[in-house]
C-alpha cells in the first residue's frame, strides 16, 4: 500500500447549532484503495466529506493534499486539489448533451468550444473504464445509473484523483450496483483513492478494501475487509453495550385492555419517490411505547402520517378507542387527543415566520380561537405555552418574536412543549431525539416515559437503537413498507434488529 | 425592552429609506419618459404639468382618479387575498367579467323592483359570479388537476368571449343599431354617485374589502391559519389545517372581489354590458397586489399612483396629441424601477 496517503483528516471538528456533527475526525485516504465510509443517517459522514469538498468549513483541525496542509474554502478549491465528488441528486442540466455537460465542467474549457475533441477524450476515457455513454445524448434521456457515469467521467475528464460518491447506490437497480462497483475496482487499480459514504452493509463488505464507521460524530473504527464481518460492523453501527443498558419497564402493563389505537391491513399508495405501505397491522395500548426501527425512507414516515391522518388509507382500516378512525382528518385526530413530535420541526410542523405564541396556537386553533374566529385568546395562548414549558423543565423563551429566530433546540423544546400541552393521549415520536444535543434528548426521552406512565400510547419511531431499546415495551422492525418483524426488547437483540433494518440476511440477498 | 426600541428605530429608518429610494427611482422614470417626449417633439415640462393639474389640481380630476381606483383595488385584492397561501390567481379580468355578466343579468331580470332590492341583488350576484368563477381554478388546484395559475389566465378568455356570446346573442339590446352591448340598466340598478362626481357606491365596497382583508388576516384565526399555509404548508396540514379548503375559500373570495369590480364597473360607469368593459382591469390588479405584496396600504397608494398614468395618457392625448397609448412606457419604467429596487435589495442581501 501507498505509504502516504492522498489525503488526511486530522482532528476535524464541526459543530451545528445543539448537535457535534464531527468531533476529533482523523482519517487517511490512501490511492489504489476503495474506502468505506459507514454509519447510519446523522452519524457525521456528510459533513465531513462537505468539509472537504469546501461548502463547511471546520472549526478545528486540519485536512492535509498528498501531506501538505490544504486550505479549502470552496468546491473550486477542491477541485484544484484534484478532489472530486458525486452527489446524492447529480448536478446535470438535463436540457444539456452529455458532452456540454462535461465541457461545462472542464477548467481549461476554450471560448470556443472544440465539441469534436472533447467528444474524443470523453470517448478515450468511457472505454477505458466501460463507461460507456453516448456523449451526443441530451442529460434528459438518460437512466439514473447512465447519469451517474455521466458524473464520474465528468470528475475524470477534470482529471481528479481523489473521488468521493455519496450514496452512490441508492437509486439504482442491483445490477447497476454491480457495474458500478465493477467500474470503480478499474479505477483503484489505477491508483484513484474512492471514497463510498453508504449505510448499507452488505455493499460495503462487497467493494470497499478498508472500512470506517462513523457514529454520533465520531469514528467506531476502521477494518480492513478482510477482517470485517457484518456483526462487527452492525455493532460498531449501532453499538455494543445495548442489550445490558438499563431499561425503566412500563408502569402499567395494559396488555389485557382494549387498545388505545390499531392499525388493520393498511396499505398506502406510493408518493413520488416514497413507497407505499403494505399490510401493516400494528396495536398501541394505552401506557405502552411501540418502537419502529429500521433505515429512514424504508415508511417510517408514511406510517406516521397515517397515524395522524395526513395520509390517506389505500386499503385496510384505523381504530381509535375502537372507534373506526379510517378517514379522519389531521384535525379530528388532533381534537381527540393525538400529539406529533417531529423531527425537524421548521420542516415539518413549525412555522418560523410566525411568533413563539402563534406557533403554539397554531396545534388547536379551534381551542384558542373567540367570538367564532373573529379573534384569538392570546392570554391563554401564552399561559397554557408557560405552564407547559414550565412543567417540562424548559426556560420560557421570548413570545413575540419569529420562532425561527430561536436556537434549533429552543424550537425543539417549544415545539415539545406545544405537543405536551393538553395531555395527549396518543403521541407519535417521529425521530424525536435526531439532532439534539445529549442534554435536550434526555429531556424529550424523559418526556415520553412521563407521558407513558400517564397513560398515554406512544408510536416512537427511531433510527437510534439504544434509545428504542431503553424505551419501547414493543418492537417492530420496518422494511420496505412492511413490518419485517415485531417483538419485545427482551427477546429481540440489537444484533437481530440491525440484520432486519438492513436487509443484510441471506433472504435479503436472495430477493436482490 | 431598548432592544424592541432599537428594532422599532431601525424599522422607522429603513422605512424612510425605502421612501426616499423609492421617491428617487420614481422621479428617475419620470426623467426617461420627458426623454421620450422630447422626442416626439414636446414639451415634458409642460405635459406633466397638464397630468398634474387635470388629475390631482382640481376636485373633479381627482374624483376621475378615484373612479379609477375603485376596480383597480378590488382586483388587486382579487390577487392578494389567494397570494397569502400562494395561490396566484391571473384571473382577474375574466373574474371581473364574470361579475359583470350575473350583475347584467340581475338587473336585466328584475327590471322594474326597487333600487333597495336590486343593489344588493347586483352586488351579491356580481360577488357571486366572480367567486363561482375562481373556484373552479381553485377546485382544480385542490383537486391537483391544474395549476391555478395556468387556468385562470385560460379562462379569461373563455369569460371575455362568453361575455361577448350574450351581448353578439341572447342580450343584444335591440334598440341599439348594431352595437354588440345589453339593454341599459335600469336607474334602479345603477349604483348610486357621490354628489357631483362619477365616485360611486364601489368605492364604499373597495375600502370595506380592504379594511376586512387586513383585520381578517392579523387578527382573526382563519388569518392566522392562513399565514400559517404561506409560511409552511405541510407543517400547516401535520396541525390540522385543511389547506385544500382555504384553497377553495381564497379563490372564491378573491374572485368575487374581481366581480364585485366588473358589477361596479358595468353598473355605474358603462350601464350596460359591453364586450370593451375593461381595459385589462384584472391584469393591473394583478400588477399592484405583486409589486406591493398585497399590504393593504401598498394596494391604495398602487392604485392611486396607476389611476393618474392612466388618466395622464388621456391628456397627453387631447391635449398634445400623443397617443394615449404612449403613457404604456411611463407605467413600464415605473414598474421596471419598482421591480429592479425589489430585486436589487434581494440580490444585495
Amino acid at each position: 500500500m501507498n505509504p502516504t496517503p492522498f489525503l488526511s483528516f486530522r482532528g476535524i471538528t464541526k459543530s451545528f447549532p445543539a448537535v457535534l456533527a464531527n468531533d476529533h475526525i482523523d482519517l487517511d485516504l490512501y490511492g489504489g484503495e476503495i474506502h468505506a465510509l459507514l454509519g447510519e443517517n446523522g452519524a457525521g459522514k456528510s459533513t465531513l466529506m462537505k468539509i472537504l469538498y469546501g461548502f463547511y468549513q471546520a472549526d478545528a483541525g486540519e485536512i492535509r493534499v498528498n501531506g501538505q496542509p490544504a486550505d479549502i474554502r470552496s468546491p473550486r478549491d477542491a477541485r484544484s486539489h484534484r478532489i472530486g465528488m458525486v452527489f446524492q441528486d447529480f448536478v446535470l442540466i438535463p436540457a444539456l448533451t452529455v458532452a456540454e455537460n462535461i465541457a461545462l465542467f472542464l477548467n481549461d474549457l476554450p471560448f470556443v468550444l472544440d465539441r469534436a475533441s472533447i467528444c474524443k477524450r470523453i470517448e478515450g476515457i468511457s472505454e477505458r473504464y466501460s463507461l460507456p455513454v453516448d456523449p451526443g445524448a441530451p442529460v434528459w434521456q438518460l437512466s439514473v445509473g447512465e447519469r451517474q457515469k455521466v458524473e464520474l467521467l465528468k470528475l475524470l475528464l477534470a482529471d481528479t484523483r481523489i473521488l468521493i460518491l455519496d450514496e452512490p447506490t441508492r437509486s439504482l437497480a442491483p445490477h447497476e450496483a454491480a457495474g458500478l462497483f465493477r467500474i470503480l475496482g478499474n479505477l483503484r487499480q489505477d491508483g484513484f483513492a474512492i471514497t463510498i459514504i453508504t449505510h448499507k452493509i452488505r455493499e460495503v463488505l462487497e467493494c470497499a478494501d478498508r472500512i470506517t464507521v462513523m457514529r454520533r460524530g465520531r469514528i467506531a473504527g476502521t477494518l480492513p475487509r478482510a477482517d470485517a464481518t457484518e456483526g462487527d460492523l452492525v455493532a460498531l453501527m449501532f453499538g455494543k453495550a445495548v442489550a445490558e443498558s438499563p431499561r425503566r419497564q412500563s408502569a402499567s402493563p395494559a396488555r389485557d385492555s382494549a387498545p388505545l389505537f390499531e392499525l388493520r391491513g393498511v396499505s398506502t399508495e406510493p408518493e413520488g419517490t416514497g413507497l407505499g405501505l403494505k399490510a401493516i397491522n400494528l396495536t398501541i395500548g394505552s401506557g405502552q411505547i411501540v418502537g419502529v426501527a429500521g433505515v429512514s425512507g424504508n415508511g417510517q414516515r408514511e406510517l406516521g402520517d397515517v397515524v395522524l391522518g395526513m395520509e390517506r388509507c389505500s386499503q385496510g382500516t384505523k381504530y381509535l378507542d375502537g372507534v373506526d378512525a379510517t378517514r379522519w382528518s389531521v384535525a379530528r385526530m388532533r381534537g381527540s387527543g393525538t400529539a406529533f413530535i417531529p423531527e425537524d420541526p421548521l420542516g415539518m410542523a413549525a412555522f418560523p415566520w410566525l411568533s413563539v405564541q402563534e406557533n403554539m396556537a397554531m396545534a388547536d386553533t379551534a381551542r384558542y380561537a373567540r367570538q367564532g374566529g373573529l379573534s384569538m385568546d392570546w392570554t391563554r395562548v401564552r399561559s397554557d405555552l408557560q405552564a407547559s414549558l414550565q412543567r417540562l423543565g424548559f426556560s420560557i423563551p421570548p413570545v413575540y418574536v419569529p420562532l425561527g429566530t430561536l436556537s434549533g433546540g429552543n424550537i425543539q423544546r417549544m415545539i415539545l412543549a406545544r405537543e405536551m400541552a393538553h395531555d395527549p393521549r396518543l403521541i407519535i415520536a417521529f425521530y424525536p431525539t435526531r439532532g439534539l444535543d445529549v442534554q435536550s434528548a434526555v429531556a424529550a426521552r424523559e418526556v415520553l416515559l412521563a407521558s407513558r406512565d400517564a397513560g398515554a400510547g406512544i408510536l416512537l419511531i427511531s433510527e437510534d437503537l439504544d434509545e428504542l431499546f431503553a424505551l419501547s415495551d414493543r418492537l417492530v422492525v420496518m422494511r420496505r413498507g412492511e413490518i419485517a418483524a415485531e417483538g419485545t426488547p427482551q427477546n429481540l437483540t440489537v444484533r437481530q434488529v440491525g440484520y432486519l433494518m438492513t436487509g443484510s440476511t441471506g433472504e435479503e440477498a436472495k430477493r436482490g | 425592552m431598548g432592544k424592541a426600541a432599537g428594532i422599532a428605530e431601525a424599522f422607522r429608518h429603513r422605512r424612510v429609506a425605502a421612501i426616499v429610494r423609492f421617491g428617487g427611482l420614481f422621479g428617475l422614470a419620470l426623467v426617461m419618459f420627458a426623454l421620450v417626449l422630447l422626442v416626439f417633439g414636446q414639451n415634458p415640462l409642460r405635459a406633466y404639468v397638464d397630468i398634474f393639474r387635470a388629475t390631482l389640481g382640481s376636485a373633479y380630476g381627482f374624483s376621475e382618479v378615484l373612479v379609477k381606483m375603485i376596480p383597480l383595488v378590488l382586483t388587486a385584492l382579487a390577487v392578494a387575498i389567494p397570494s397569502r397561501i400562494w395561490l396566484i390567481n391571473v384571473g382577474g379580468e375574466g373574474q371581473l367579467f364574470i361579475g359583470a355578466l350575473f350583475a347584467t343579468w340581475g338587473a336585466v331580470t328584475f327590471n322594474g323592483q326597487s333600487a333597495w332590492l336590486l343593489l344588493p341583488l347586483i352586488a351579491v350576484l356580481g360577488f357571486t359570479g366572480g367567486g363561482l368563477w375562481a373556484l373552479i381554478s381553485g377546485f382544480m388546484r385542490a383537486r391537483g388537476w391544474a395549476s391555478e395559475t395556468i387556468s385562470t389566465l385560460l379562462m379569461n378568455y373563455v369569460a371575455i368571449l362568453l361575455v361577448s356570446f350574450f351581448v353578439f346573442g341572447p342580450w343584444k339590446d335591440p334598440e341599439s343599431a348594431n352595437y354588440p352591448q345589453s339593454a341599459p340598466f335600469p336607474d334602479a340598478a345603477i349604483l348610486p354617485f357621490f354628489p357631483g362626481s362619477r365616485v360611486h357606491l364601489g368605492a364604499l365596497l373597495a375600502i370595506a374589502g380592504l379594511l376586512i382583508f387586513h383585520f381578517v388576516m392579523s387578527r382573526t384565526r382563519w388569518g392566522l391559519e392562513m399565514r400559517a399555509i404561506g409560511v409552511n404548508a405541510e407543517a400547516a396540514r401535520r396541525n390540522g389545517i385543511s389547506t385544500h379548503r382555504y384553497m377553495l375559500l381564497v379563490m372564491f373570495i378573491g374572485g368575487g372581489m374581481a366581480g364585485l369590480a366588473g358589477m361596479g364597473e358595468v353598473s355605474a360607469i358603462h350601464g350596460q354590458l359591453r364586450p370593451s368593459l375593461s381595459p385589462g382591469l384584472g391584469y393591473a390588479g394583478f400588477l399592484i397586489s405583486w409589486i406591493t405584496m398585497g399590504n393593504p396600504l401598498g394596494i391604495v397608494a398602487a392604485a392611486f399612483l396607476i389611476s393618474i398614468i392612466t388618466a395622464g395618457g388621456d391628456i397627453l392625448q387631447m391635449t398634445h396629441r400623443i397617443p394615449a397609448a404612449a403613457i404604456h412606457i411611463l407605467m413600464a419604467l415605473v414598474l421596471f424601477v419598482v421591480l429592479a429596487r425589489r430585486s436589487g435589495r434581494k440580490g444585495g442581501k
